[in-house]
C-alpha cells in the first residue's frame, strides 16, 4: 500500500505518532482566478489529501515539504501559509514532515518540454502541463532541486492557507452561530462583530469535523503583510547561535560513531584491505566491509577516521579514463553526427551567413560540489522499523534506497529530513545513505552515526560535467549576424538517473540549457546543437547543472563576436535581445552599473546576460588589473523572477550565487589521475574567500509573467561577464575555467 | 584530564592528540562549533581558547588544559544574543547557516582588539573562514553593525 492511504483527513502522521482531534488542511482542488487550468495542479476529482496546516488545541502546525539547503526556503514556505492564514510566523511550528508522494513537486516538471521558457503560448503551456502530469503519475517526486520551491509552492501554500483560515471562520460561526461574512481573522485568531477572539487552537475540535473550505480566492499581493517585504528567516536566530541542529548535529542515547572509505576509483570495488592496525585502535568497535571499501565503527568521530585511515586497501582500477586528458579527449570526440543530443534552436542559415569570421573553443572543467557540512546520517535499524536522520533533497527515495539494503517494508523506514549545511547538488545523491544503511544494519539496534571526512567527501562527489564548447559565428558593419555554438559533454542526467536507477535514453536537455533559451530573437543566424559524450567519470547535478558551462561557452562568444564587430557590449546583446523582460533586465544592470562612464586606470567592465531556469539574469563586473593580478572590485546584477517575496533573503541568494560562480571560475577544478580525484580538501578548491569577494549590487525586477526561484540562475552570468571584464581591462581573452590557470587573482 | 569549557569544568577520558573540535562535538555534546575540513582550512570549528580565535580542529585538547575555552554556545544564546550574533540576527547574513559559528567567533575577537576596524582589516581578519554559500557581502556589514552595537552598548 501506498504511504499517501495511511493519511486520512483527520489523522496526520507526524514522524510515527498520530495527532488525533485536530485538524489538517490541504489543497483538494486547486483552484484560483490566477490559475491557466492547463496547468491545473491536481487532476481533477483526486481526493489525494495534500497536508500542510496541522491546527490542533495547541499549536497551529505548518507542514512545509521542501529540504532547506540554506535557500531559506522553509521560511518561505511559513510565509506564504501564513500570509492567508492570517497568522504571525512567530504564533506556528513548523516541520519537515514526513516524506510523502502527496508533496510531489509540480514546480520541477514543468520545464523539461521543448519550449522556450520565455515562451507563453498555449501550445507550450500545454505540453508543460501535460509533462506535469505524466510526471506525476510516474514519478512522483518530492524533492527540492532546479530552483523550484517557489514556483512548486506559490500557489499551493497560499491555497492551503486560504483553505484553513475559511474552515477555521466556518467553525467558527458553526459555535457562535454569528454569520462567516461577519467573521474577520488575524494574529492566529477570528474576531467576531462583538470583539470576541478565539484562537485557532481554540477551534481545531470544531473545524476537524467540518468538510473544508475548497473554494478560495487568494489576496492580491497589493493586500500582502507579509510576502513582498522584508522578513526575518525562521532559522536566523538558531543559524547565528550554534543552536541550528543539522544532520551532523544529531544526538541519539547510546550512539556510535562511523566513517568510510570506499575506492577514489568512484564505483570500483576493492581487491582487499588490511585492518590490523585499525582494529586494535583505542575506540574502534567493529571494521565492516561495505560496497567497495570499509567503514570503520568507533566511540568518537575522530577515532574512526584515524582508524580508517590506517586501513590498507588494494583498490581495484576505475573503470572510467584514468587521466585526465583522456577525459577531455572522450569530449573531443563527440563532435560528430551520431552522437548529436539535440539542435533545440536553428534560425535562419548560419552556415550561408556572411562577414568577418570568429572561431573561438571554451572549456568548463569538473567541480565539486564541497558544500561545508560534509555529508552525514544517522541511522538506527531495528528488526521492525529503520530510522534515518539526515539532510536530503529527494526524500522518498532515500526511504527506497534503505528499504532495498535493510529489507525492510518501504513503510517501515522514515526519514526525519534535517535542516541542511549547504548542497549546491550534493544532496540529491544516495552515497552516504546507502551506506548508512548497510552500517545501520550491522550494527541492529544502536544508533549510528556517519560522518564522512572532508577528504572522503571530495573523493567521492559527484562533480559538474566536464564541458567543451565549440563556436563560430560572423560579424558584418558592426553587428553580430552569426552565432553557431555546439556543445559537449558527458549526459548529467543519465549519470545522475542511473544511479536512481532510471535508464535514460533520451536527450538531456542539460547539455544545451543555458545557451539555447537566451532570447536573442534578432539574431538572425543561430544555432545551438549539443553533443553527447560516452559516460565518463560519474556526475551529478551542481548548481544551476548544465547553465553555467554552457552560459560561459555561449555568452563568451557573443562577447568575441561583439568586440569583432566594434560594437558595445551592452548596447548589441539589448539589439539582439528580442524579449521584452529581458531587454529591461540588460537595461537595468547598465543603468545600475553606469555602464559606458569612464573607468579609472587599468579597469575594465564585462556584461554577461544567462537565462537559466526562466529566469533572464545580466551581471556587469568591474575588474582593476593590478601588478598583483586581476581585483575584482564590483558586480551589478539585475535578474526578473516576476515577484520577488523576501527581498533580503532574494538579495542574499543572488549575491551567493555570483560569489559562487565566480569562486569557482577563478580557481577550482577536479581533475583525475590513475582514476582518483586529485583535489582532496579546500586547499586545493577553495572557491572564493572574503577577501576577493567583490561588492555586490542587486536588483529583482518584477516584469515576468510567472514566478521563479532565485537559487541558480545568478551563477551561470558570472564566469562570462568576468572573462569578458578581463578582456577589457588586459585584451586577454579566457576561454577556459578555472580562469587561476592563465592568469592572476589578487 | 579537565578541560573548561564556557565555565563549566569537564573531566574527560580521551588521548592528549585528539581536536579539541571532538571533544566538544563527540564527548561533551557541543555541537555549535563545525567540522568542515580538518586541516584549519575553513574556519567552521573556530572557538576562543584564552579569548584568542583557534581553529579547534588543529588543537590537540592536551593544549588547552587550564585554558578557558568559549564555544558559540557560551557567547550567547537565542534569548541573550551577544552583540555579534543580534548584529548576524539583524542583518540576515546566515543561508545554509553553517559556516556561521565560526565567522562569528572569528569576528567577535577581531572586536574585542579593535572596535572600529576598516574593510581591510575585516578581509584580513575572516580570510580564513570559508562561506559555501557566499554571505561575504553581508558578513562584512555585519561586522560593521556589530562594532557600533558594542560601542553603544
Ligand atoms: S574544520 Fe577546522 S578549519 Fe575547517
Ligand atoms: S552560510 Fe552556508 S557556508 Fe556560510
Amino acid at each position: 500500500m501506498s504511504k499517501l492511504g495511511k493519511y486520512t483527513r483527520r489523522t496526520f502522521m507526524v514522524g510515527a505518532a498520530a495527532i488525533a482531534g485536530g485538524v489538517a488542511f490541504g489543497v483538494y482542488r486547486a483552484k484560483t482566478p490566477f490559475e491557466n487550468p492547463l496547468g491545473r495542479d491536481l487532476p481533477i476529482g483526486s481526493a489525494t489529501f495534500n497536508p500542510w496546516v496541522l491546527v490542533d488545541a495547541t499549536a497551529v502546525t505548518l507542514v512545509l515539504p521542501h529540504a532547506d539547503l540554506g535557500q531559506g526556503v522553509h521560511s518561505l514556505q511559513a510565509a506564504l501559509i501564513a500570509e492567508e492564514l492570517d497568522i504571525e510566523i512567530d504564533q506556528v511550528q513548523t516541520t519537515f514532515g514526513a516524506p510523502d508522494k502527496a508533496y510531489y513537486n509540480g514546480g520541477i516538471s514543468g520545464e523539461m518540454v521543448p519550449f522556450m521558457p520565455t515562451d507563453d503560448s498555449r501550445t507550450a503551456e500545454f505540453a508543460r502541463s501535460f509533462a506535469g502530469g505524466a510526471i506525476k503519475a510516474f514519478m512522483p517526486m518530492m524533492m527540492t532541486g532546479g530552483s523550484s520551491t517557489v514556483p512548486d509552492s506559490y500557489l499551493k501554500l497560499r491555497q492551503a492557507g486560504a483553505m484553513a483560515r475559511e474552515t477555521l471562520k466556518a467553525a467558527a460561526s458553526a459555535q457562535t452561530g454569528v454569520p462567516v461574512s461577519n467573521i474577520t481573522t488575524k494574529n492566529g485568531a477570528v474576531h467576531l462583530p462583538d470583539g470576541e477572539i478565539i484562537p485557532y487552537t481554540a477551534l481545531a475540535k470544531r473545524a476537524a469535523e467540518l468538510d473544508p473550505v475548497q473554494d478560495v480566492s487568494l489576496r492580491p499581493s497589493s493586500q500582502w503583510r507579509l510576502l513582498g517585504k522584508p522578513m526575518k528567516r525562521t532559522d536566523i536566530v538558531a543559524k547565528s547561535t550554534g543552536t541550528q541542529e543539522y544532520g551532523i548535529d544529531v544526538k541519539a542515547k547510546d550512539m556510535v560513531y562511523a566513517t568510510v572509505r570506499v575506492n577514489p576509483a568512484k564505483g570500483s570495488g576493492a581487491n582487499s584491505f588490511d585492518d590490523t592496525t585499525a582494529k586494535s585502535m583505542r575506540g574502534v568497535l567493529r571494521v565492516l566491509k561495505i560496497k567497495n571499501g570499509a567503514a570503520v565503527v568507533a566511540d568518537n568521530t575522530w577515532r574512526a577516521i584515524q582508524a580508517v585511515n590506517a586501513i590498507e586497501f588494494d583498490w581495484k582500477p576505475s573503470t572510467y579514463p584514468a587521466e585526465q586528458a583522456d577525459h577531455w579527449a572522450a569530449v573531443e570526440a563527440s563532435f560528430v553526427e551520431d552522437k548529436l543530443n539535440g539542435t533545440p534552436r536553428d534560425v535562419g542559415a548560419v552556415d550561408q551567413a556572411q562577414g568577418t569570421e570568429v572561431i573561438a573553443e571554451y572549456r568548463s572543467p569538473y567541480v565539486a560540489h564541497a558544500p561545508l557540512e560534509p555529508l552525514s546520517a544517522t541511522i538506527l535499524v531495528k528488526e521492525d522499523r529503520v530510522d534515518i536522520w539526515t539532510g536530503h533533497q529527494i526524500q522518498l527515495a532515500v526511504e527506497e534506497k534503505i528499504a532495498a539494503i535493510t529489507g525492510h517494508d518501504v513503510s517501515n523506514v522514515h526519514l526525519h529530513n534535517m535542516f541542511i549545511g549547504g548542497s549546491f547538488g550534493h544532496r540529491l545523491e544516495f552515497l552516504n545513505i546507502e551506506q548508512a544503511a548497510e552500517i545501520g544494519n550491522a550494527m541492529r539496534g544502536t544508533p549510528v552515526k556517519l560522518t564522512y571526512s572532508r577528504e572522503e567527501d571530495f573523493a567521492q562527489d559527484f562533480p559538474r560535467h566536464i564541458t567543451m564548447g565549440r563556436g563560430r559565428g560572423r560579424v558584418d558593419q558592426g553587428r553580430v549576424v552569426a552565432l553557431d555554438l555546439e556543445l559537449a559533454a558527458p549526459s548529467v542526467m543519465a549519470s545522475q538517473m542511473g544511479r536512481m536507477g532510471i535508464n535514460m535514453p533520451m536527450p538531456d536537455a542539460m547539455l544545451h540549457s543555458g545557451a539555447w533559451e537566451n532570447p536573442y530573437h534578432n539574431l538572425e543566424n543561430l544555432r545551438i546543437r549539443s553533443y553527447k559524450a560516452d559516460a565518463l567519470a560519474p556526475v551529478s547535478s551542481w548548481r544551476s547543472v548544465g547553465a553555467a558551462p554552457n552560459g560561459f561557452a555561449f555568452d563568451s562568444l557573443l562577447d568575441e563576436l561583439i568586440h569583432a564587430a566594434g560594437a558595445d557590449p551592452l548596447e548589441e546583446r539589448i539589439r539582439l535581445m528580442g524579449h521584452d523582460t529581458s531587454v529591461k533586465v540588460l537595461e537595468a544592470v547598465g543603468e545600475m552599473s553606469n555602464w559606458g562612464a569612464p573607468l579609472g586606470p587599468n579597469k575594465g567592465r564585462g556584461v554577461a546576460f544567462v537565462l537559466s531556469f526562466g529566469v533572464p539574469v545580466a551581471e556587469v563586473v568591474e575588474v582593476t588589473n593590478t601588478s598583483k593580478g586581476i581585483k575584482i572590485d564590483k558586480v551589478w546584477v539585475a535578474c526578473d523572477v516576476g515577484q520577488v517575496l523576501d527581498p533580503v533573503n532574494f538579495e542574499n541568494l543572488v549575491q551567493g550565487g555570483v560569489v559562487y560562480g565566480l569562486g569557482h571560475a577563478i580557481n577550482s577544478e577536479i581533475t583525475y589521475s590513475g582514476g582518483h580525484a586529485d583535489q582532496r580538501n579546500f586547499w586545493d578548491a577553495e572557491g572564493m574567500r572574503i577577501a576577493q569577494c567583490p561588492e555586490i549590487f542587486v536588483k529583482g525586477l518584477e516584469n515576468a509573467s510567472k514566478i521563479r526561484g532565485i537559487g541558480e540562475p545568478p551563477v551561470p552570468p558570472a564566469a562570462p561577464a568576468l572573462a569578458n571584464a578581463i578582456f577589457a581591462a588586459t585584451g586577454q581573452r579566457i576561454r577556459e575555467m578555472p580562469f587561476n590557470k592563465f592568469i592572476d587573482f589578487v | 584530564m579537565d578541560i573548561t569549557v564556557n565555565n563549566q569544568v569537564h573531566s574527560i577520558d580521551v588521548e592528549g592528540d585528539m581536536p579539541l573540535l571532538w571533544v566538544l562535538r563527540d564527548e561533551l555534546g557541543l555541537t555549535g562549533t563545525k567540522y568542515g575540513c580538518g586541516v584549519a582550512a575553513c574556519g567552521a570549528c573556530t572557538v576562543h581558547v584564552d579569548g584568542v580565535a583557534v581553529r579547534s580542529c588543529q588543537t590537540p585538547v592536551s593544549d588547552v588544559q587550564g585554558a578557558k575555552i568559549t564555544t558559540i554556545e557560551g557567547l550567547g544564546t537565542p534569548d541573550a544574543l551577544h552583540a555579534v550574533q543580534q548584529a548576524w540576527v539583524d542583518l540576515q547574513v546566515a543561508q545554509c547557516g553553517y559556516c556561521q559559528s565560526g565567522q562569528i567567533m572569528q569576528a567577535t575577537e577581531l572586536l574585542t582588539n579593535n572596535a572600529a576596524p576598516s574593510d581591510q582589516e575585516i578581509d584580513d581578519w575572516m580570510n580564513g573562514n570559508l562561506c559555501r554559500c557566499g554571505t561575504y557581502p553581508r558578513i562584512r556589514a555585519a561586522v560593521k553593525a556589530a562594532s557600533t552595537l558594542m560601542k553603544d552598548a
